[in-house]
């Protein structure tokens, strides 16, 4: 079976190796997935911190396309094009008035009948089986804090995947490839997100108090599935380094780039390499198994 | 036929749309009609006297009302009717503010409505038969059901206007919630002081049968005439040979396999049993889920220590009926609990706290055991996990309740003082310690309420914060608790020992279970409906049911027993006859064309139908047939309706009545 991929600005730029290890799981588990054609802004941060109609029919004309090109599930990685999709589907179908008011402004009709899903859910409907079953590689050194953020399994009561407040689907997924999880307290708290770029000192430390309490509760690998908490784990580590000399470095893994690894990819392939703080499974963690 | 038309103004209510002299004006000359006037309030003594001296000047035999709807004065109307020689049943409303000056605008057209409204009340009236009241017996026996505070006070106070009572408690003991709290707000005095005394009373009282380890199974009939089907479950020990000395609780060997839920499992209890030593009836019961007995038939270790051969292994539950005629439901309420759901659950629990996982992480009820001197931990406060002393305590408001995103709108009513009361507690007995309360509002309303929280607030120094909180974890042994100061718009984090939850009073699980086997109405959370909110409170909306306590809403001990007392007076208002009028609008059956489907019977809300055998001369049933109660029938009509061969007719609501009424329209 085929879904739908849109991918969102960050799978292009610094989520190239989201991008890359998605298409490359997928097509390895024997799942199409199938580019959303003239994709465009989710409408996310800028667009709905500003202009509440743009935002949502930034979204909406992405979800017209999709009905155009018979895509019925619909993948979406980045947590906060995830957010942005099923938000403003959930905003139109309780409100009919801001419905027509989207079409009117798009000049098109908007599919009742394309539902958006994030990573972690495309991976429970092929069936976490599939990924136990398509093991290559013995993950066990991994012991892996899955970090959601604050968007992956939100809102509640509008996705309904997982729980809001106490989610356990990642655990699952990286279970299924062989990796140990740690119970930790800080799964949900903010990263800073799009503060990284006006006010990285924020970042700094909202980024730096998740790393610490999954470094002080056993992790020796942090999980996500969201560019942007990526992006601030992985890339502000340097300058927390700097800030603070005892910092910890862990690396930060995308649940593609772990479900990747356990089948036997390489860090390569999955562009993992691509990463700030650098992960050689082989010598990171397998090494350290041996001492 | 001579019928008088009477049309009221409402002040203006009425009039403002509806031009009343030109209703009055153009009925006049309807058929049948003798008489035809309007006035400013017709409910009033003035024009009521109007109505009777109309009557009796054109020797009337039927009135048509135009006025507000016959919820608010066809009492009132028919009480004239009475006095003036009338039956009360050949009165009819026609409502001319709810259903027409009221939600219209255009006089004209109001006017005309009006007119027709009332033409059809006067084709009504022309059909109406009198009918008269319909008259039972009382059984003069009460059941109280729930043996909390609002029981235990409703069943003192019918037993002592000299009434029989029968009070049954699910539970080993009666107390209820109250029995479980360490002090009362707001006067700090201590719970169980002031309740035993009331639990002995009721033990001992000539006039109260105490049916603990009991629930009611079946409740049938009507006001005046139930009978109640009670079970009472296997205690295992035979009642008067137990001299409760406790020696069989000493010596059960199984100490630590079930939680005590008086304590709020914050302690274990033996197999064999009292929730706690000033249990009334002092009298154990064994647990037979963790007995050993019943799992391999040894030990006996209380058989063998009980000198008075009180154990008995093989005792059973037993049934027995119960004529009654009244009911008080005062059956209470349990706390939210902040676990996680099933999905179908409308309540959603909090894994922003944890979903129960963190010990030290309690809810009031167990703060209450914890302060308590006959506690667990003897009245010291000390942490669940690890016995310490907490130096640091959170408490949080509003877990639940007012929270739709986790189920409840509704304010649990207690919580602001009981919070105070428990941070006050803390702070009397660690006196380094520091305690903080995260609040929405705090909602003081009550004799010296608002003086208690401001005396917790400014005299022992609890720091009150305003807002809610967002998170709980453990961290190295503390909790954080992240949440908002909303009043400094900042960020609050507190690295608390402990966190007392004041998690929202909901109804028990079996509340609707209880409420279809009585037959009286509930809320979507399982409170049961009052029948009017301000002037029939304690009243449900079935008669000879009445309410007391928690399980018609939130509230604390004063409204409680306050509420308990009313209820207890309104069955005595009942008792007080022995015999009672009903409302003679009930359905009858025309046995001669009744079929027998008894699709009249799947449908009846009451219960009120019954099947009636038609016997031939010699005796030999050749027909059945539904039967309606007439003490249990409402008159709603839903069997009418329903009825195939239409041998269902309604009193003062009949066919010909309704179709008169629509043709002429």
């Amino acid at each position: 079976m085929n879904y739908g991929y849109f991918p969102g600005c960050s799978q292009t730029s610094s989520a190239k190796e989201y991008d890359l290890s998605l298409r490359k799981v997928f097509e390895k588990l024997g799942f199409g997935l199938e580019e959303l054609c003239d994709w465009s802004c989710c409408g996310a941060t800028s667009a709905h911190a500003t202009n509440h109609k743009l935002s949502n029919a930034l979204a909406l004309r992405n979800i017209v396309l999709a009905g155009k090109q018979g895509i019925k599930n619909m993948v979406a990685p980045c947590a906060a094009c995830y957010n942005r999709l099923i938000t403003s589907q959930h905003e139109i179908s309780m409100h009919p008035e801001r419905k027509n008011e989207t079409e009117e402004l798009l000049s098109e009709k908007i599919p009742a009948d394309v539902k958006v899903i994030n990573v972690l859910e495309l991976f429970f409907k092929i069936g976490l089986a599939k990924i136990s079953e398509n093991r290559k590689r013995d993950l066990n050194g991994i012991k892996a804090a899955c970090y959601y953020g604050c968007l992956l399994v939100r809102p509640m009561n509008i996705n309904n995947f997982d729980d809001a407040e106490q989610p356990t689907s990642m655990e699952m997924i990286a279970e299924a490839a062989g990796a140990t999880t740690i119970d930790w307290n800080y799964k949900l708290e903010c990263c800073g997100a799009a503060h990284s770029i006006v006010r990285k000192d924020i970042v700094l430390n909202l980024s730096k108090k998740i790393i610490d309490d999954a470094v002080l509760n056993g992790a020796n690998v942090i999980i996500t599935a969201c560019p942007m908490c990526h992006t601030n784990l992985d890339m502000r580590q340097r300058a927390m380094k700097r800030k603070y000399p005892e910092h910890l470095m862990i690396p930060v893994l995308y649940i593609t780039e772990l479900v990747g690894l356990a089948m036997g990819m390489n860090v390569k392939d999955l562009g993992i390499d691509l990463h700030y703080v650098n992960f050689n499974y082989d010598e990171y963690i397998a090494e350290k198994l041996i001492a | 036929m001579k019928i008088g038309v009477f049309i009221c103004h409402c002040g203006e209510n009425i009039s403002r749309t509806v031009d009343c002299p030109k209703v009055a004006e153009v009925c006049r000359n309807f058929p049948g009609v003798e008489y035809s006037t309007n006035y400013k309030y017709m409910c009033s003594d003035p024009g009521q006297k109007l109505i009777k001296d109309a009557v009796l000047e054109n020797k009337l035999d039927a009135i048509v009302v135009g006025s507000c709807s016959p919820h608010m004065h066809e009492r009132t109307f028919r009480n004239a009717a009475i006095s003036a020689g009338i039956n009360p049943f050949l009165v009819e409303i026609a409502n001319l503010r709810e259903q027409c000056s009221w939600v219209h605008d255009d006089v004209e057209e109001a006017t005309q409505k009006a007119i027709e409204l009332v033409r059809m009340a006067l084709e009504k009236v022309k059909r109406d038969k009198p009918l008269t009241k319909i008259k039972v017996n009382v059984t003069k026996r009460i059941l109280v059901i729930g043996g909390g505070i609002a029981g235990i006070q409703a069943a003192l106070d019918v037993a002592n206007a000299g009434y029989e009572v029968i009070l049954v408690e699910k539970e080993p003991s009666i107390g209820g919630h109250m029995s479980q709290l360490s002090e009362t707000f707001p006067t700090l005095d201590c719970s169980q002081c002031i309740l035993t005394p009331r639990m002995v009373e009721v033990y001992q009282h000539p006039k109260i049968k105490l049916f603990t380890y009991s629930e009611v199974v079946k409740v049938e009939g009507f006001i005046g005439n139930f009978k109640a089907t009670i079970k009472k479950k296997a205690r295992h020990i035979i009642d008067d040979r137990c001299s409760g000395c406790g020696l069989c609780m000493e010596n059960c060997p199984i100490k630590k396999k079930a939680y005590n839920s008086f304590e709020e499992n914050l302690a274990f209890r033996p197999a064999i049993y009292t929730p706690f030593p000033q249990a009334v009836p002092n009298i154990p019961v064994i647990d037979e889920t963790i007995c050993t007995h019943y799992k391999n038939g040894k030990c006996g270790m209380c058989v063998k220590v009980c000198d008075r051969e009180a154990i008995d292994f093989d005792q059973e539950d037993t049934m027995f009926v119960a004529d009654i005629g009244a009911i008080i439901v005062a059956t209470g309420f349990k706390l939210y609990n902040i676990e996680k759901k099933s999905s179908g659950s409308i309540y959603k629990g909090y894994g922003e706290y944890g979903y129960g996982k963190y010990r030290d992480v309690i809810d009031g009820l167990q703060f209450e055991r914890i302060a308590s001197a006959s506690g667990p931990t003897s009245g010291e406060i000390k942490r669940p996990s690890d016995g310490k002393v907490p130096k640091k305590i959170v408490f949080i408001q509003c877990v639940g309740s007012r929270d739709e995103s986790k189920g409840i709108s509704y304010c649990s009513k207690i919580c602001c003082m009981y919070t105070a009361k428990h941070a006050m507690l803390y702070k009397h007995k660690v006196h380094d310690g520091e305690a903080y309360v995260f609040y929405m509002d705090i909602r003081a309303g009550g004799k010296m309420y608002e003086e208690f929280v401001r005396r917790a607030i400014e005299e022992d120094n609890v720091k009150y914060i305003r807002g809610r909180v967002s998170r709980i974890y453990e961290e190295k042994g503390k909790y954080i608790v992240k949440g908002e100061d909303t009043i400094a718009g900042m960020p609050v984090v507190v690295d608390a020992d402990m966190v007392v939850l004041a998690s929202a009073m909901i109804p028990h699980d079996n509340a609707p279970l209880l409420a279809r086997t009585i037959g009286i109405p509930y809320d979507k959370y399982g409170f049961y409906n009052e029948a009017h909110p301000k002037l029939r409170p304690v009243e449900s909306t079935t008669s000879g049911v009445f309410l007391a306590g928690a399980c018609q809403s939130p509230r604390d001990i004063p409204d409680t027993v306050s509420m308990a007392s009313a209820a207890a007076s309104k069955a005595i208002i009942l008792f007080s006859s022995d015999q009672l009028e009903r409302e003679p609008v009930v359905a009858k059956v025309n046995e001669d064309i009744c079929q027998g489907c008894f699709y009249c019977k799947k449908v009846c809300p009451f219960g009120a139908i019954e099947v009636k055998d038609i016997k031939d001369i010699n005796g030999i049933v050749f027909k059945e047939v539904a039967y309606i109660n007439q003490g249990v029938c409402k008159g709603c009509g839903t069997c009418t309706a329903t009825c195939l061969s239409k041998s269902i007719e309604l009193a003062g609501f009949n066919n010909e009545e309704i179709f008169a009424q629509i043709a002429a329209l």
